[in-house]
């Protein structure tokens, strides 16, 4: 409650809502006008392959391939969806519910971990000084430059010796080594743009360092901070090569991998790697609605004046 | 202090990767074919020079180049305006933040291979589409000529990656105070003339922010060449990780394919160093 | 501000230098002494055949993962001493994973392409059984099959599915049109030609010539047919001159002249299969999996008009591309034994006859038993002569890089960008070298 009364403090309300044209009410009509065109064309951009995608999930395999095309099948059938989530009979779809938990947990505690050893970081990076403080940070960012392909067989090997191979375990410490570089990075300049004054404030009024980092800082750069969380965590969900080479078995096979093995050697089977596309998308757009209601709010410079 | 602070990152980030990262730079001074340990000739820099000297190397890079440059431009153009979009209140933002979210929240892999299945020749919703909103005479080919699918393999990575540019423009904007503004106007400025003397040169950290992160994924980009197209037509796709990829697991030539690597992590961090150069701000790499 | 953009002179401080000589020293020692993993071929235990192993199996293959797991239980109830754990992953997965596993011991069993062995045989990635192979099995499996795991006169691995390109047509089309059924590619042309100009079917031919192995199927079958070889007796490429050049000559010409759908150049087999299910052209060569699926009404317009027939000839032959797997004894496995044990298992007749829906056996005297040829007969009327008659793709140890030349040459080629002749002396002088 304290720190939303500070942010309260720190935030004037009253230009909350100025439009940025001005004047005429013709012109502030044609103005929203816009905005709702604007709106509904980006919504339509990248909602239409979405809805192609879940069309061709209940859609009958010579439905997909029909000249012309019809944007709504002949056979409309929520099979695969059922062949997902009761299993049983398909080894596949019993391999994709289990690849569903390895991806929301290799890729929640990837996040977790990165962020909270991230956080620290960034905060040495953004206002500490010490010798060698750019050489550091862009030696860890340039594990980030690496392609993986390099590294692959001699992690492979590493993650045999320490019994991590095929397990979650395992995924997570490779995930963290190229989540974090780059939360330190994007970290420490959001927390730079974050102005002194403030934690100076806190440290006056008795705070220690790590306090004000938590008492202040954190709160303010709270959008930041959840907006990297969402992106470290894409990063994880979205990670292909180390998961193919790594796992083989549900213990720890993630939902690219999975989806990849809808592709036998020739057949491809658009319709079930569509399903598995939906279902796949489902946990990250859970994520991004409900952290959208915070992604708001922000510094205001004038209140520091 | 700061050694205390940045030791549990650098624990997480250096432990497990550090001998790997070790090992495939030593790795790359050999000639290494297959991935067995063992006595393997020494070559110094012949792999490096090996690949300097290989064109298909840099027909790869030039691809690469050519691949990042467009994406990474467009992604910055659209994210910009999309980000702009979403900053402005209106009712049902909440719908367009969380649709915005949906092509980035769809894996790579899923996303490659539907974009595969849309350029389809014969039966791609696009040609459908096209054909009938009576745009395109008839169905062609979108992934059949090499220049052609190197531009609709961006068209997919564009699509996918621009919301990352967007929510991250939305959060540079909500750092913006709204008193600029307020005071352009009061001296007359209209929107486009603030947008330019105000927004952006606010935003510039945003944008290095993105130029760098996308510059760096693009180059490493392999995934989704790796299922849209195989590096073809052609060779049409082949980027300079996927070239990578073939030399060192198709081919098995681990030496080389390592000194290929650190090339490529060579070229992302000239390119960063680079752009922080020309941008001179705030940002600290 | 100073230094804020001059990163480009930014040093290490020794401070840095210090960590990270100090890391690299600390993990050089930590290489030398432990950083190798599984070692060489020729560890792992010989042995009565007990314990563990772990066998490496695609997903999707003839045989479903459900199939496997069946076989591997009955292999488990004959054998209660060994237990066994499969992994399936995609094909595409399959070289990488071997390749990465090598040195780690982390499969006794694994499933390779009949274009892998040279590769990994002299690579040591798996292991040499010609010694364990009974000398009846030299007679007693099909001739083309047996090549499947052979490289340099050794084997390295046990035949187990078989495959090869068949030619399939539409009747009906080919009714239509007045035309029989070709035998010979000359007669596919004029067929073709028919077909086209009588408005049957816009683009009769479709083919996989995406740049993907695929290509050099089709190409490897058209080379044979026209009396070509990839190598000569020396071991350089020949494949740009005689039969080779005709091949492409050949691919070029179909699409020059408009029978061949030009799609054919980003098409897979998938693609093919669709495209002839959806009854978009007449003609087309594929794998054995298409035959059943062309012929379920759930996946196809053309059921029942489809009829698989055996390569059409050159003037050298007609040979189908050798598309089989083999399994092999994974080089790390330390449980050899049990390995060749399984191994013999899955690829003995009573298992393969059981279970030739899917794939049609290895072994020579099946091919009269009624219990296979009632499962597809027309499948395997024809597959009788066509699997003894196949063409390998060239077996040297950098295959996968002569693929990958072969392959964009091709390309070239078909796209227009070069003539075939210098596409091919393109790829062969580019062969030669590896």
């Amino acid at each position: 409650m304290a720190t939303i009364a500070r942010r309260e403090q720190l935030r004037p309300r009253a230009t909350a809502r100025a439009p940025r044209f001005n004047s005429g009410r013709r012109r502030r009509l044609a103005y929203w006008v816009f905005i709702y065109a604007a709106a509904v064309l980006v919504g339509a951009i990248i909602l239409a392959p979405f809805v192609w995608l879940l069309i061709s999930s209940v859609a009958a395999p010579t439905d997909l391939l029909a000249r012309p095309l019809r944007w709504v099948p002949e056979h409309i059938s929520f099979s695969r969806y059922r062949s997902i989530f009761h299993g049983g009979q398909s080894s596949t779809a019993d391999t994709f519910r289990a690849s569903l938990v390895n991806s929301a947990i290799v890729a929640g505690s990837s996040v977790v971990v990165s962020l909270s050893v991230g956080i620290f970081g960034a905060y040495a990076f953004s206002r500490l000084r010490f010798r060698g403080r750019r050489a550091t940070l862009l030696l860890m960012l340039s594990t980030y430059m690496l392609p993986p392909i390099a590294i692959v067989v001699p992690l492979y090997l590493i993650l045999v010796q320490l019994h991590l191979l095929d397990t979650r375990l395992g995924l997570i410490l490779v995930y963290c080594s190229f989540i974090t570089p780059f939360v330190l990075w994007i970290m420490s300049n959001y927390f730079r743009s974050i102005p002194r004054e403030l934690e100076d404030a806190a440290r006056v009024d008795g705070c220690t360092r790590m306090g004000a980092l938590f008492r202040v800082i954190l709160p303010l750069a709270r959008p930041g901070i959840l907006a990297t969380a969402l992106f470290g965590f894409l990063l994880a969900w979205d990670e292909f090569l180390y998961a193919l080479i790594f796992t083989s078995s549900t213990h720890a096979k993630t939902v690219p991998v999975a989806i990849a093995e809808f592709t036998g050697r020739f057949t491809v089977d658009f319709g079930m790697i569509a399903t598995g596309g939906v279902l796949a998308a489902v946990p990250p757009l859970i994520i991004a609605f409900v952290f959208q209601r915070y992604i708001v709010g922000g510094l205001s410079a004038g209140a520091i004046k | 202090m700061a050694v205390l602070l940045l030791l549990p990152a650098a624990i997480v980030i250096f432990g497990i990767i550090v001998y790997p990262l070790l090992r495939t730079l030593w790795t790359s001074f050999f000639a290494v074919d297959s991935p067995f340990p063992g006595r393997y000739p020494f070559v110094g820099l012949g792999n490096y020079r090996r690949t300097f000297s290989n064109s298909e190397f840099w027909l790869a890079t030039r691809r690469t180049a050519y691949f990042t440059g467009v994406s990474t431009l467009a992604e910055l153009i659209l994210g910009i305006l999309v980000g702009l979009l979403m900053n402005v209140q209106f009712r049902g933002r909440w719908l367009l933040r969380s649709l915005v979210v949906l092509p980035w929240a769809l894996p790579t892999i899923v996303n490659a291979t539907m974009w595969r299945w849309i350029f389809n020749p014969e039966y791609g919703a696009l040609n459908a589409l096209l054909t009938q909103l009576h745009l395109l005479p008839q169905y062609r080919s979108w992934l059949g000529s090499p220049f052609l699918a190197l531009n609709m393999v961006i068209v997919a990575d564009v699509w996918k990656n621009t919301p990352l540019a967007a929510f991250l423009f939305l959060a540079g904007l909500q750092s913006i105070p709204r008193d600029l503004f307020e005071a352009a106007r009061v001296d007359g400025a209209g929107p486009i003339r603030s947008f330019f003397s105000i927004t952006l040169p606010l935003l510039t950290t945003t944008v290095l922010v993105i130029l760098v992160v996308r510059t760096i994924e693009a180059f490493k980009v392999f995934d989704i060449i790796y299922v849209m197209t195989r590096g073809g037509p052609a060779n049409g796709t082949q980027t300079v990780a996927y070239y990578a990829y073939l030399q060192a697991f198709s081919n098995q030539l681990f030496g080389y394919g390592a000194a290929i690597a650190y090339v490529i992590a060579l070229f992302i961090l000239a390119l960063a160093l680079v752009y922080v150069r020309l941008l001179r701000t705030e940002v600290e790499i | 501000m100073t230094g804020e953009g001059s990163l480009v002179s930014s040093r290490l401080t020794r401070r840095e230098f210090l960590k990270v000589g100090g890391a690299t020293a600390g993990l050089a020692v930590l290489a030398a002494c432990g950083g190798g993993g599984g070692g060489t071929a020729s560890s792992g235990g010989g042995g009565g055949g007990s314990g563990t192993i772990n066998a490496l199996f695609m997903q999707q293959a003839a045989y479903s993962v459900d199939d496997i797991k069946g076989m591997t239980k009955a292999f488990q109830q004959a054998n209660p001493k060994i237990k066994v754990n499969t992994t399936f992953v995609a094909y595409e997965a399959l070289h990488d994973k071997i390749v990465a596993a090598a040195p780690a011991g982390t499969y006794d069993v694994v499933l390779m392409d009949v274009i892998w062995p040279a590769e990994f045989g002299s690579k040591h990635e798996v292991m040499d059984v010609t010694d364990r192979y009974p000398a009846s099995w030299k007679t007693e499996i099909f001739p083309g099959a047996l090549e499947t795991a052979e490289y340099n006169g050794r084997f390295y691995g046990v035949p187990w599915i078989l495959d090869t390109k068949y030619f399939f047509y539409n009747k009906d089309m080919l009714q239509k049109a007045g035309v029989q059924p070709p035998t010979t590619w000359d007669e596919v042309v004029s067929a073709a030609k028919s077909l086209k100009s009588k408005g049957v079917v816009q683009y009769p031919l479709i083919w996989s010539w995406a740049q993907a192995e695929a290509v050099i199927c089709d190409y490897a079958q058209l080379l044979g047919a026209f009396g070509g070889k990839f190598l000569d007796d020396a071991g350089k490429p020949m494949f740009n001159t005689g039969g080779g050049l005709r091949a492409l000559q050949f691919m070029k010409q179909t699409l020059d002249d408009k029978i061949t759908n030009p799609a054919s150049t980003e098409s897979l087999e998938e693609d093919v299969r669709k495209i002839f299910s959806q009854g978009q052209a007449a003609m087309a060569l594929n794998w054995t999996y298409m035959f059943s699926l062309a012929n379920d009404p759930k996946e196809s317009k053309v059921s029942g008009q489809v009829v698989v027939a055996h390569t059409p000839s050159g003037s050298a032959g007609a040979p189908g591309c050798n598309g089989s797997m083999a399994l092999c004894i994974a080089a790390g496995s330390k449980n050899q034994g049990a390995a060749w044990k399984y191994i013999e298992y899955l690829t003995s007749q009573k298992v393969q006859t059981q279970y030739a829906k899917l794939s049609l056996p290895i072994w020579t005297s099946s091919y009269g038993d009624p219990a296979v040829v009632n499962t597809l007969p027309e499948v395997v009327a024809v597959a009788k002569t066509q699997l003894n008659d196949m063409i390998l793709r060239p077996q040297i140890p950098s295959y996968n890089q002569a693929s990958q030349i072969l392959q964009a040459s091709i390309q070239k080629a078909l796209t227009g960008a070069t003539s075939p002749e210098q596409a091919l002396d393109d790829a062969a002088s580019q062969v030669a070298k590896l």
